[in-house]
């Protein structure tokens, strides 16, 4: 255990999460009152330095996304937290949200007050509903205490944060689609533009950050950023809370430096496999992700080395699945996911997966023709070039990557075979 | 002509036909839409509160036309909202809400005994309610609980580890 | 506005900045697949057939959807473009039923062309039609989701046009759907039955309920005297079925068809046009020298009429108690004309050809009885009527002109112009003016209340007294109006609302293809209709004069008030709240 770190998550099991003077007594808000005291430009100097690439899964930067939204005119501005973690095999925004709440405050403060926002929402996900006392105590008690509200610590800056829930639907994880729902409609995308940087929810420029992305802001300005930046690797520096669950001992969020290897994740953090039995694939970053076999363990878990062998961070999940299960179960698995979870709104994500589902049953069962791979790989491309929004862009990953690395389970080998003459 | 008539008819929406929205109700409802402002962006988060004082957890039509009436939302719009999101339901479930995840979590950590002995021991399958209209089963996507796979949610509570027949009989002894 | 220069296909084109791709596609005469496009509607981007390939992007792009910028570089007809393209049409083929021959939308389906131009006949994939049941139980619309694309056009018409938020999308993914709240028939909602829905629809998703086979029998009964009225709106859209030029008046061919398909006698809506006028027109005398309800709001439009009944009942004081056009025809056709002709009213079998689908709601209405018969048996949409003409093999564009029959075949310039939005304002502003002030108008073009803006109003000086009034087309512009009337801040006297946006000539009923362009021709055409007659205001008809004389006595009078006017009641359609049962 001793290759997991402490930043992020250095308060967890510091203190009670349903109190702020419990926060307080370890040094809460000191993010806050340090940020109040230091210039827009100067946060985001700190943030681009930090290089924090968004924790929610698209792993855009997180300095240039404050600028832009900084930059962006507008007097009245919207912060969203982002807590809708819906990916499958993903629970790191639970851990902060359970553990820690305030520093997430914390983090919203700091956005808002960084680019200029009045407002910030919560967007928590009806599956953890259980977690919205907590959180609704923490914006209560942050309220008064002075942290929210009018003229926050004196400063002139003003910030009110407001709790929705969701009501279990994985594509509101996309910006545009969970502005949707948080002005009270059905989830599904918006075209853009407009870019919700300029007109998002209620048609204010509006920010959306992930629960961890905010989480790490307050704690390198907290802390600074030379000690987040002592760890990972020059392409990926700092740190990031993985989701590792599956065929593993010790399922569980860690937060780990960059750089260790899935096989010191694995084996080393995880306890490896259970029951004796053999690693054969794992899948990287939710049901969006794709999935990478046990041959390349030893890649870094970096974004430049993952990207090497096709794979993303994403939301950091990471699926550990043993000898017993077949591919083909996998895949079908993850697409009864997604034809649970598309919107419906677009032809390639609705009808796409739904042909899909039927060819992927046709393998379970054995009873494929000889034309469903291709069919499938053919409308598996159409999804991931023509869907509306990136919940059908995404969802074959899967399914290409298994086909890419377990050819043998799609009746390929031989036909590979044969083309070798 | 004769037809037409019948169409008015079948277009009362007098007060008899209604099953299940009583006076008692109705203002717990007032009291949800107030609580939130009648703040029409609020509307998912009304929807979940007032689902969860009707029994059956589900919100039939006259619930729905009431709050279209009350907030001044077309009813179709809030009939778009209730079949969208999957905690929400626009047929009645039942006094306990069994989700049991479906995920790829779930499923390579081995969760039929789970799914197979919900089953036996309440003699339903998915989407189905047992004829006392005690317990509705569904599958559900990954809840987050991955650390703790295979697991179930009942009425919202996360249960994990549910490996073996008995871990799954002693949770739903605590439903009874 | 700054013009972009880009390349589709390698073909230089000069647009202004904000076109879409598909629409500077269109200007290098390029046409892009697509079905949810509608260039009266909103961007939806959702069918995703329009996706083309920009240079430098990662994936495909939706040309109804994306912004040309400049330098862009555009193809469409790459390998890669026309196989994703071809490949969303199979999916959206897959998931609609394939029985075209049942379908009224056969031959004029956007996805049957489509399937057409990429050569498909059949896919490899598994049929995915799981529809819900066909909804066929009210009088105006047939809706089979079996053959819904999805596409949302219906969804734009009902919810943003028409503000009556009956259709939505609902549910996700494989059982995304369009459907009322509940999945409820039509009937049960608020639809007012306008068919705006219908005319935007792509496929035979939505149609009107086909009412020609009715019509047949009635023609080849021996036993009836078959009548037919054709409203103002018809003449100027009916040449679209038949490729002529948009707005195409085709009055008399028209005419000529009728009486090929075998109709007894054919007769002129714009003659009860005129006399709605004379009856709506006294009315309003009525209401503001002796005191009603004002604004008085007019009455012809059955959508319009099922939208205050259905949401806006408090406000029906309001309503003009006067039939519309088609139903005083009706009642006509079934007491002065079988009087005349020594007919039994129950022989005589009343059709009308009408631009709506909302008239065959309101023929079906209990109340529009006269003697003991329904005033009007069926009414055809003039989709319907050009189905007719093509079944029975007439060549319509070759037919020689014919004329109208009397004693309903003459109307005014002022009974022409009920077709067009302000038409009515129009018609009884010309009556009203003339018979408060006993005075010729100087000009009888009242042109602030015409075109296509969703409200006009205009201030008219009848002697001293200063009328100001308001039209509305499409219910959601009405709304506003509404609203004004609720707050009690309505400044007008008389208010004209048609459901369907540009009037009777934008109605549901008619040809498909009716965008804005083509209701501009045909308003146009309805106004020149307008200066070539030579009666151009109502209480000059000497028909209509006649009929006063020799049996209706005077407008208001006894025999007026049974015939030609009604009582407009609330359709009952909201919850009643206010007796909610005790807990048991």
């Amino acid at each position: 255990m001793s290759k997991t770190v402490a930043i992020i998550t250095e308060n967890f099991g510091q203190y009670d999460p349903g109190s702020i003077h419990s926060y307080l007594s370890i040094g809460g808000f000191s993010a806050v009152k340090k940020a109040l005291t230091m210039s827009s430009a100067e946060i985001i100097e700190m943030t681009k330095k930090a290089a924090v690439k968004g924790r929610g899964g698209a792993a855009y930067d997180t300095g240039r996304k404050w600028a832009q939204a900084a930059s962006v005119p507008g007097e009245d501005k919207v912060v969203i937290c982002n807590a809708d973690e819906g990916e499958p095999c993903t629970f790191k925004d639970r851990s902060i949200l359970s553990k820690d709440p305030f520093r997430l405050i914390e983090g919203m403060i700091i956005a808002g007050y960084t680019v200029g926002a009045k407002n910030g929402y919560i967007y928590l996900r009806e599956e953890y509903r259980h977690l919205r006392p907590l959180i609704r105590n923490a914006i209560d008690e942050s309220l008064s205490n002075g942290f929210l509200g009018d003229n926050i610590l004196n400063t002139g800056f003003s910030f009110q944060i407001h709790l929705y829930s969701g009501a279990g639907a994985y594509v509101c994880g996309e910006g545009s689609t969970l502005i949707e729902s948080i002005e009270g409609k059905s989830g599904r995308p918006r075209i853009k533009p407009p870019f919700i940087k300029e007109c998002g929810l209620f048609q204010l420029p509006t920010l959306v950050n992930n629960v961890e992305t905010l989480a790490i802001a307050a704690a390198f300005i907290q802390h600074g950023v030379e000690e987040y930046l002592s760890h990972g690797t020059s392409g990926s520096p700092g740190t990031k809370i993985i989701s590792l669950a599956g065929n593993i001992k010790n399922p569980g969020a860690y937060e780990i430096p960059f750089g260790l290897t899935l096989r010191e994740i694995i084996y080393d953090i995880g306890g490896g496999i259970p029951d004796g039995h053999e690693l054969k694939l794992f899948q990287l970053g939710g049901a969006s992700g794709k999935i990478g076999p046990a041959s390349i363990v030893d890649t870094p878990y970096t974004y430049e080395d993952l990207a090497k062998e096709g794979l993303v961070v994403g939301s950091g999940g990471i699926l550990v699945v043993d000898d017993r299960t077949r591919v083909i179960d996998f895949v079908k698995s993850i697409q009864d996911f997604f034809i649970h979870e598309s919107c419906g709104k677009c032809t390639p994500c609705r009808e796409g997966n739904r042909q899909i589902a039927k060819i992927i049953d046709r393998f379970v069962e054995g009873s494929q023709r000889p034309d469903d791979l291709q069919t499938a790989e053919r409308f598996a491309n159409i999804m991931s070039n023509c869907a509306f929004c990136g919940l059908g862009e995404t969802a074959q990953s899967t399914l290409l990557s298994a086909i890419k690395h377990f050819p043998q389970e799609f009746g390929l080998t031989e036909v590979a075979e044969n083309e070798k003459h | 002509m004769q037809r037409l008539e019948g169409v008015r008819q079948m277009n009362s929406t007098k007060t008899e036909s209604f099953g299940i929205l009583t006076r008692e109700l109705a203002q717990e409802i007032d009291k949800t839409i107030n609580h939130y402002r009648s703040n029409s962006t609020k509307l998912v988060g009304i929807l979940l509160d007032i689902q969860d004082i009707i029994p059956k957890q589900y919100i039939p039509r006259e619930v729905a036309a009431y709050v279209s009436e009350k907030m001044n939302i077309p009813l179709s719009k809030i009939y778009d909202v209730i079949s969208f999101y999957a905690a929400l339901s626009d047929v009645p479930r039942a006094d306990y809400v069994i989700q049991l995840c479906d995920s790829v979590v779930c499923k390579v950590t081995g969760n039929t005994t789970l799914r197979d002995t919900i089953s036996q021991l309440l003699g339903i399958k998915e989407q189905e309610s047992t004829p006392d209209g005690k317990y509705w089963l569904e599958y559900t996507p990954c809840f987050g609980a991955c650390d703790i796979s295979p697991a179930m949610r009942i009425n919202g509570k996360v249960f994990g580890h549910l490996t073996t027949q008995d871990s799954v009989k002693a949770v739903l002894d605590q439903y009874r | 506005m700054k013009n972009i220069k880009i390349k589709i296909d390698n073909i230089e084109v000069i647009v202004p900045e904000g076109t879409t791709i598909l629409e500077a596609a269109k200007k290098v005469n390029i046409n892009i697949p697509h079905l949810c496009y509608h260039p009266d509607q909103a961007i939806k981007a959702n069918c995703r057939l329009c996706v083309v390939d920009v240079s430098g992007s990662r994936k495909l792009t939706a040309a109804c959807s994306s912004f040309v910028y400049e330098g862009m570089e555009v193809h469409t007809n790459t390998k890669k473009v026309r196989d994703m393209q071809k490949g969303i049409l199979e999916l959206i083929l897959a998931n609609h039923d394939q029985d075209c021959l049942k379908c009224l939308r056969n031959g004029n389906c956007e996805l049957q062309a489509l399937c057409q131009r990429f050569n498909i006949s059949k896919t490899n994939l598994v049929d995915t039609v799981d529809a819900l049941p066909l909804d066929d139980t009210n009088p105006s619309l047939i809706r089979d989701s079996a053959k819904c694309v999805k596409c949302n056009r219906c969804v734009d018409a009902c919810q943003k046009v028409q503000e009556v938020h009956v259709l939505t999308h609902s549910h996700r993914s494989v059982h995304y759907n369009i459907t009322p709240a509940y999945e409820m028939p039509l009937e049960q909602t608020f639809c007012v039955f306008c068919g705006q829905c219908a005319a935007v629809c792509p496929v035979g998703a939505i149609v009107e309920k086909d009412d020609t086979a009715k019509v047949w029998d009635a023609i080849y009964d021996p036993k009836k005297h078959v009548i037919v009225q054709v409203a103002p709106a018809v003449r100027v859209a009916l040449g679209d079925a038949f490729n002529l030029p948009k707005g195409t008046i085709v009055t008399g061919k028209m005419v000529a068809a009728l009486r090929r398909l075998g109709f007894d006698k054919i007769f002129d809506t714009n003659f009860t046009a005129d006399l709605t006028i004379m009856e709506e027109g006294n009315e309003l005398i009525q209401r503001l020298t002796k005191g009603g309800t004002l604004p008085m709001i007019t009455s012809c439009s059955p959508g319009w009429i099922n939208f205050i009944e259905g949401r806006y009942d408090h406000l029906l004081a309001h309503l003009s108690s006067c039939k519309s056009p088609q139903q005083m025809f009706g009642a006509l056709s079934k007491s002065y004309y079988p009087e005349m002709a020594g007919m039994d009213p129950k022989n005589v079998y009343t059709v009308s050809i009408m631009p709506c689908t909302a008239k065959k709601y309101e023929a079906q209405r209990p109340e529009m009885m006269t003697n003991g018969v329904a005033e009007v048996d069926a009414v055809l949409t003039t989709r319907e009527l050009a189905r007719m003409i093509q079944s029975a093999g007439i060549d319509f564009v070759a037919l020689e002109e014919d004329q109208f029959d009397n004693p309903f075949g003459i109307g005014t310039g002022a009974g022409a112009i009920f077709g067009a939005t302000g038409g009515v304002m129009e018609a009884a502003l010309r009556t009203a003016y003339e018979v408060i002030t006993g005075k010729g108008l100087p000009s009888l073009n009242f042109t602030e209340v015409r075109g296509l803006s969703g409200i006009k109003e205009s201030i008219v000086l009848i002697d001293d007294m200063e009328l100001k009034v308001a039209v509305a087309h499409g219910l959601g512009n009405a709304k506003i109006l509404l609203k004004q009337i609720e707050k009690g801040e309505s400044p007008y006297a008389f208010i004209e609302i048609m459901a369907c946006p540009g009037g009777c000539i934008g109605g549901g009923g008619q040809p498909i293809k009716s965008t804005r362009d083509v209701k501009e021709k045909r308003i146009e055409a309805i106004y020149k209709i307008d200066e070539d007659l030579p009666l151009r205001k109502s209480h000059k008809n000497p028909d209509i004069l006649k009929l006063y004389d020799n049996y209706l006595g005077e407008p208001l009078g006894h025999k007026s008030h049974q015939l030609l006017h009604t009582h407009y009641h609330s359709r009952g359609m909201k919850y009643n709240f206010s007796e909610l049962p005790n807990h048991k």
